[in-house]
């Protein structure tokens, strides 16, 4: 695969090796994220996101596909069949809000994965594929938690894709038409539940496709790592399993503590308590926000209120669809050769400011459109678009790189006192270990 | 001819002459092949796109019946048309004074009240009541909602201010009220679509 020094699979029972003549598929796993795939040896917890990430899309796969038995995708029923599933189904209650809680674990970890992304610049060449695929995904992703975020039927759902479908609409010309085959009537109704449903559960299962995509893209040239240097040599590397199978159980455990918390103690914590009432056509909740996840993106589309040559509405579509599409961009705005942020004292605080600013957008999304929060959101959503378009090409032409590691094994070594690969950080500990062993 | 000999028993040795023959038949057969297909292709995604169009059911409730009767000036009602809440409003003279003192080129959508309601019948407001923003319920129908400081609607969820003739005064909404195709079937009612 990506190195020559990568171990290959060699099945010892005669049944392995039959399978192996027949069907490789062990040695795809093995060479996949077995000790057949070599990563560099310094990766820090931030390269647990991507397995943690994988393993919330498998809990919503299977807790999704568990509720779909129970579950009636008909307008007059669905909120009653949801209500059912918590109250009559056995462990119903635990499927669900395991479910409902899963899709903010999985944003959650995606937020961090993507962030571990623009800090390290696993963006940059020659990963560039690897981060438009990761891109698409979150793009599925919330077109699918959006979808099911519509199934329970209650009032957020209801008043969720009127407004979202609403985006639709601002487009000229065509745009009340798209709205209105979009929903398959003129309102949310139990055409537009019922497609929702079925795309729902058909889209995961894209997400998984385009999944392994992200990973073949991935292991071509190698996982980035935490100096962003290129790998040089087998020193520079460690098989993924067992080092980094064993690192990201670490991960996998805080993360089902997390998890577990939410569902067992808080479960409704991230939800709306207007969603427990039935989907009212005709009475709009007073106040309508969509899931945390999506405020940022909220944020951005409330903070356009005056018509400029198009109307407000349009520019506010155009932006939030805009500041995700962006991302698609992002590998060639960023024109840096120095990848980690670690060496790029500018763009480090400028994504210091970015995550401000993007937690800024979160909070205005989810408050009240009173005039000092506008005013706050404009600001925010001007400084988004502003740090992709204007400071970080910037920034890639003025800024002035800390020097680099000579390569990852140097940047380890060093780290531990050593400075060269013949004076090992094994042996400084072991001394270390000695001395204090000698003085007791 | 030396070709004559490669030719396996029983095939037309005709296209193996390159003299006699002229190859663009094979490229015109193939091309004709791919695009009776790719036609096939088409014509089966249109009844796939068009499956999700508004079905004969819901169209079917696409007009809606309002008796006016017992609507006295200065109240309204909301009723249904299409799934959608349809605002039906009698305006009193001094509402109607208010949309006609209004200069129509300062407005974002210019309509007069006269435009948006039938001739003889201006005190009859009926729009759709869903805020031309994102569509949600704006507030003034019933007595006792805030109706905002233009006096005719409030849409709650970002702010947008509508007056007396349902237009668009202040905040994010592009347009005014939609108002919807009726007709008066007597003086007491109408049918709305």
């Amino acid at each position: 695969m990506s190195f020559p020094w990568a171990k290959h699979y060699e099945p010892k029972q005669p049944l392995m090796r039959w399978l192996d003549e027949k069907l490789p598929l062990p040695r795809l796993v093995y060479g996949a994220i077995g000790a057949g795939y070599p990563v560099p040896r310094n990766l820090n917890y931030f390269w647990n996101f991507g397995v943690l990430a994988g393993l919330a899309l498998v809990v919503q796969i299977i807790t999704g596909v568990t509720l779909a038995m129970h579950y009636a995708s008909y307008s007059g029923g669905a909120f009653a069949s949801v209500e059912a599933i918590m109250r009559d189904v056995n462990a119903g209650w635990f499927l669900r809000y395991a479910h409902a809680n899963g899709a903010s674990m999985f944003l959650l970890v995606v937020y961090i994965h993507i962030g571990r992304g623009l800090y390290y610049g696993s963006y940059k060449a020659p990963r560039e594929m690897v981060w438009l695929l990761g891109v698409t995904i979150f793009l599925l992703m919330m077109a699918t938690a959006f979808m099911g975020y519509v199934l329970p039927w209650g009032q957020m759902s209801f008043w969720g894709a009127q407004v979202i479908t609403g985006f639709f609409s601002a487009i000229p010309l065509v745009g009340e038409s798209i709205r209105i085959w979009l929903l398959g009537g003129f309102a949310p109704d139990n055409a537009a539940l019922n497609r929702f449903f079925s795309l729902h559960y058909l889209l995961p299962f894209v997400i998984a496709g385009v999944i392994i995509l992200h990973i073949w893209a991935l292991h071509i040239p190698g996982s980035n790592n935490p100096t962003g240097v290129d790998v040089k040599g087998e020193q520079d590397t460690v098989p993924f399993h067992p080092y980094y199978t064993a690192k990201d159980g670490v991960g996998v455990g805080v993360f089902l503590l997390i998890f577990a918390a939410l569902i067992f103690f808080s479960p409704n914590l991230l939800g709306h308590p207007d969603n427990y009432i039935e989907a009212n056509p005709l009475s709009t909740p007073a106040h309508i926000v969509p899931e945390w996840y999506f405020l940022p993106f909220y944020a951005i589309l409330k903070s356009f209120t005056a018509d400029f040559i198009l109307p407000a509405k349009l520019w506010g579509v155009l932006a939030m669809f805009g500041s995700i599409l962006l991302l698609f961009f992002l590998p060639w705005l960023d024109t840096s050769p120095v990848r980690s942020a670690n060496y790029r004292p500018k763009l480090r605080i400028a994504l210091v400011v970015l995550l401000v600013d993007v937690l800024i957008l979160g909070y205005v999304g989810g408050a009240e459109p009173i005039a000092r929060n506008v005013i706050m959101g404009q600001i925010a959503a001007a400084y988004y678009f502003a740090h992709f378009l204007i400071i970080l090409p910037w920034i890639s032409r003025s800024e002035k790189p800390v020097a680099l590691p000579h390569s990852i094994t140097a940047a380890v070594l060093a780290k531990h006192g050593g400075t060269s690969p013949g004076h090992s950080a094994l042996t400084t500990d072991d001394a270390l270990t000695h001395n204090t062993a000698l003085a007791n | 001819m030396a070709t004559d000999s490669m030719v396996p028993p029983g095939e037309d040795p005709a296209p193996f002459h390159d003299d006699v023959h002229d190859p663009r038949r094979r490229d015109f057969i193939n091309i004709a092949a791919v695009a009776f297909a790719g036609i096939g292709g088409v014509a089966i995604v249109l009844p796939l796109i068009n499956q999700m169009n508004p079905s004969a059911d819901v169209l079917a409730q696409a007009t809606t019946e309002v008796d006016l009767a017992k609507i006295e000036p200065g109240q309204g009602v909301i009723t249904t048309f299409r799934k959608q809440p349809l605002f039906v409003r009698n305006l009193t003279p001094k509402e109607i004074a208010e949309a006609n003192a209004v200069d129509i080129s300062t407005l974002r959508d210019p309509e007069t009240l006269a435009e948006r309601t039938k001739t003889g019948k201006e005190n009859w407001l009926i729009t759709l009541g869903v805020c031309t923003h994102l569509g949600c319920i704006p507030l003034g129908i019933h007595e006792g909602d805030n109706r905002g400081i233009f006096g005719g609607y409030f849409c709650p969820c970002h702010g947008s201010q509508y007056d007396t003739a349902a237009r668009i005064r202040q905040g994010p909404a592009p347009k005014n009220l939609f108002v919807p195709e009726y007709t008066f079937n007597s003086d007491t009612a109408i049918t709305v679509g």
